[in-house]
């Protein structure tokens, strides 16, 4: 065993016990902190696959700003425990064989056709510099398109949170 | 070295917690964050290609992704925050009325 497999095995554990987690607990909280520890782990896996840039991006961004978003949510809002509801037992019966067949499935092909080559780590240069010019020269156009994307989903944001006006409001303007 | 089958694997498996976690979770905020792992599964097959087929362009679109889903979860809990002040509750069962 090589140590690259070592470690991809050691992240790929945190995130599969992370994103289990998510779906076993209860209170939002605890899903928010192991979704960080996912995302965490994911960028543990870029690095593996010589992406740095996106690794670093990773931790900033998703587990940095956008979970913190959430938690802040969480908080704000002062979320307590979800109270499950009875699902319908034709979901159970059906539902759970059929999707450990289906991920059997897919699991089995994709280990048997998709080849063993392996993947060489490092074989691709994710620094910043080679990145910032694919990004500015070639994909322009979608990098400009994202910046309004981000414009309006600001804009967006800000009327939607903020408080409506009342009747009395409105007449004084 | 690892084959590329492995983070294949691995990326659906995430991808299959997000939706497992979107269709049982009854907390509106939990099934927002089940979306958030889904699209990490989705990152991890880009950067996986990418490095496999010496293509960066492939990270260049997991910044594509970053950038949706910060939109996304801004305008989303802003929603959620709107919910909360009408509804009073975070349940997605008790949210079923278009208009109050």
């Amino acid at each position: 065993m090589s140590v690259h497999l070592i470690l991809f095995l050691a992240f790929g554990t945190v995130c599969v016990a992370g994103a289990v987690n998510l779906l076993a607990q209860r209170h939002p909280i605890n899903g928010a902190l192991s979704l960080i520890a996912v995302m965490a782990a994911l960028a543990g896996e870029y690095l593996l696959l010589g992406a740095e840039f996106v690794a670093a991006v990773q931790v900033i961004v998703y587990a940095g700003a956008i979970m913190v978003l959430f938690v802040f949510t969480i908080m704000l809002l002062n979320a307590g425990e979800e109270e499950r509801t009875r699902g319908s037992r034709v979901a159970v019966l059906f539902g759970i064989p059929g999707m450990l067949l289906g991920s059997l499935l897919v699991g089995w092909v994709v280990l048997r056709h998709s080849g063993t080559e392996a993947v060489a780590a490092g074989a691709l240069p994710g620094d910043p510099k080679v990145i910032g010019q694919l990004l500015f020269h070639e994909f322009l156009l979608p990098f400009e398109i994202t910046s309004i994307l981000i414009l309006i989903a600001i804009m967006g944001a800000v009327v939607l949170a903020s408080k409506p006006a009342t009747s009395a409001a409105r007449k004084v303007e | 070295m690892v084959p590329l089958s492995y983070y294949l694997v691995l990326s659906g498996f995430l991808f299959a917690c997000g939706v497992a976690g979107f269709l049982i979770k009854r907390n509106i905020i939990t099934i927002f964050m089940s979306i958030e792992l889904m699209l990490n599964g989705v990152n991890l097959s880009f950067v996986a290609f990418a490095a496999h087929w010496h293509v960066l362009a492939g990270q260049v679109f997991v910044f594509f992704v970053m950038v949706v889903a910060a939109a996304e979860a801004a305008v989303g809990l802003a929603i959620i925050i709107a919910v909360y002040r009408t509804r009073e509750t975070l349940n997605v069962d008790q949210v079923n009325l278009l208009k109050l």
